[in-house]
């Protein structure tokens, strides 16, 4: 069976476009956003989206993100919840894969088979766990091959062509390449080395490569569509979001999302 | 025992490395350097040569006599790294990993600090090695540690309040992951037994010199090897390097002290061993204090350097062995210690290292007086004169 994950990157590489992946912190900004928010960004062009989990202490995130988790954990959102978010999406409809982002503590806590076992009925497609390397990852690998969930590979500018080729061995879903040297955050300015980079990784798969990391504008993803399958748009989302009056908020993300096409 | 790893990085189900995949080759870089550095003797000469000339090495051991009279008991014998060069014993592990940085050939050095004493050993470093220091600090423990930060700057370093989460140590640590994910030619130098392979077990080395020179001086001193040794533990940098000269000797109880702080309610504590369950935490394997859901719990201590809500990787497997036992001490204990040792043996120690003088009081009494107990003084109270104050309610 193809997953939902493959058959959305074929089906836009079949249709010779750029998969847009917009980042939903669960629960922000108010507690039950998402549920309007992610079908409004859906019906205006997203092709997959990457649910965040909050975490206390997200080290790998910039200040947008860690604002978000925050509000997130003060509307007393929690992993269940998360779970509870994508179930509740797939009832009222949506088709979008969904991948799962989180920190691995939660995920250890709620119990890494568990966590697998219920993803999968709540209809998530994958994990991406950012402090989670490979070295680590046995267990919740086997888990999420057990449940028909991709667990998601990252690369970064600074991975050595050798570990390029582990990682792309075991990588399944998509890659997560690293836009930048960096955290997460909205940047003005696309890395001058990201061509170069993403061609290094295609030589190693065939899995679509997905950018993410500062891809803020749709002069970004007209640059990175050149070369990568899919872009994540994560931080200059939650900033539109907050730019916004709670009532403009799911109409005013959708025309974000419809403008980076 | 000999030893405590099963494989490197490994401390039976604790340690580990998890970490962004940014990070991954800069970790393999620092530990491939470092096991370069362990096998060059000349590295570990011009370290040693250092640790007379500049940090004040060998520390002395002191006879508590007043403090171990007045309590009836058992001899406490104190190992004084509080007379360490920039007040604790921090500067071990500074000193080494600079010296590592610099054979790296680093120019840039990143470090957080709760306390400031890390922070105040790293810049002292950086300025002898003639290196750039960024130290991260939670604007609270700034606020409490002020001393310390005007130290740092006065030696050149410069100081980055952290004001996101509670604005102390884990948040300070969280920042300067942050910047060498965005830096990663940049030499993080850590400050405690904590964070990814190699870090726990280098620090560890560094910081064995301690329980090296403890144990010399015990036998060379007094002839026997104390009953029990005790130590604070925040990360749990000074009480691993303590631990470390008494592993292989099975009759030595090895005590750990942690800051029970208010009371034992998630948040009023940094007591990870009878609060907390293991977990992954800023890139390691070990005891974490966190809520059902896994986020992790705010602490309090009135020591900023034990106000942390994990603990050393290496510390979780002794714990689970049954080779060090660990304890806590309330800030109130710790506060009395603090006052005891001042009037007893004219010391001043750290509120952190307080904590350690408290388990020994309590402990001392129930042990006959020709048993003795040796502390580690990890550090000098000066930088918490204010802290006392406020808390005695007297204007300085």
């Amino acid at each position: 069976m193809t997953s939902r994950i493959a058959e959305t990157f074929a089906r836009c590489k079949a249709e010779g476009r750029i998969a847009l992946m917009p980042y939903l912190m669960v629960g922000y900004p108010e507690r039950g956003s998402t549920m309007a928010l992610a079908p409004a960004l859906e019906q205006a062009g997203a092709d997959l989206f990457e649910l965040g989990v909050p975490f206390s202490d997200p080290l790998a995130d910039g200040a947008t993100i860690q604002r978000a988790a925050e509000q997130s954990l003060r509307n007393g959102v929690r992993l269940p919840d998360c779970l509870r978010t994508a179930a509740d999406l797939r009832a009222a409809g949506l088709q979008a894969p969904l991948v799962m982002m989180g920190y691995y503590n939660p995920f250890l806590q709620y119990g890494i088979d568990r966590l697998c076992a219920d993803a999968q009925a709540a209809g998530v497609d994958g994990l991406i766990i950012p402090d989670l390397p490979p070295e680590e990852a046995e267990e919740a690998s086997a888990a999420c091959q057990a449940n028909q969930l991709d667990l998601i590979c990252f690369v970064a500018p600074t991975t050595p062509e050798p570990r390029i080729r582990q990682i792309a061995q075991i990588a399944s879903g998509f890659i997560y390449c690293v836009a930048l040297t960096g955290v997460t955050g909205a940047r003005t300015e696309l890395w001058s080395g990201l061509p170069d980079f993403l061609a290094r990784v295609r030589q190693h798969t065939d899995l679509p490569l997905v950018v993410g990391f500062g891809i803020s504008t749709a002069a970004h993803i007209r640059q990175v569509g050149a070369y990568a399958d899919g872009a994540i748009v994560a931080s200059a989302l939650i900033n539109t979001l907050d730019a916004l009056a709670p009532e403009a908020q799911t109409a005013g993300a959708a025309a974000f999302v419809r403008g980076l096409r | 025992m000999t030893t405590t790893i099963d494989r490197p990085g490994r401390y039976g189900p604790y340690g580990g490395s998890f970490i962004p995949e940014t990070l991954a080759p800069a970790v393999a870089a620092l530990d491939d350097a470092y096991r370069a550095a362990q096998g060059d003797q000349a590295f570990w000469d011009e370290l040693n040569a250092l640790h007379q000339s500049f940090s004040g090495r060998p520390t002395p051991l002191t006879h508590a006599r007043r403090m171990s009279d007045q309590l009836g008991g058992a001899q406490i014998y104190l190992k004084r790294e509080d007379l360490a060069h920039t007040g604790a014993h921090k500067i071990n592990n500074a000193l080494g990993q600079g010296l590592l940085a610099r054979r790296m050939g680093k120019t840039r050095i990143i470090a957080e600090t709760g306390a400031g004493q890390h922070g105040v050993a790293t810049a002292a470093v950086c300025a002898m090695l003639g290196m750039q220091c960024i130290v991260y600090m939670g604007t609270e423990d700034m606020e409490r540690q002020k001393p310390n930060v005007f130290r740092m700057r006065l030696m050149g370093a410069e100081v980055r309040g952290v004001s996101t989460g509670s604005r102390t140590l884990k948040d300070a640590v969280n920042e300067a992951m942050r910047d060498w994910v965005s830096n990663p030619e940049s030499y993080y130098l850590l400050g405690s037994a904590l964070g990814p392979h190699p870090y726990p077990a280098m620090v560890r080395d560094f910081q064995s010199v301690i329980g090296r020179e403890s144990r010399a001086q015990m036998l060379e001193t007094v002839g026997r090897l104390p009953d029990v040794v005790v130590a604070c533990v925040g990360g749990g940098s000074n009480a691993i390097g303590m631990f470390h000269g008494f592993l292989a000797d099975e009759q030595v109880d090895l005590r750990g002290v942690e800051a029970g702080g208010r009371s034992a309610a998630l948040g009023e504590h940094a007591a990870r061993f009878s609060g907390g369950r293991p977990g992954v935490f800023q890139g390691t394997r070990t005891y974490v204090l966190q809520d059902e859901d896994g986020q992790i719990a705010l602490t309090h201590s009135i020591s900023a350097g034990l106000d942390y809500a994990a603990v050393g990787p290496e510390h979780a497997k002794l714990h689970d062995d049954e080779r060090a036992f660990y304890t806590s001490a309330s800030d109130e204990q710790a506060l009395a210690a603090f006052q005891a040792l001042s009037q007893l043996e004219g010391i001043l120690p750290a509120l952190e290292s307080a904590h350690a003088i408290a388990e020994a009081m309590r402990l001392a009494p129930t042990m006959r007086r020709d048993q003795i107990i040796l502390v580690n003084l990890s550090g000098r109270g000066d930088k918490d004169i204010f802290t006392i104050a406020g808390v005695l309610g007297v204007d300085v």
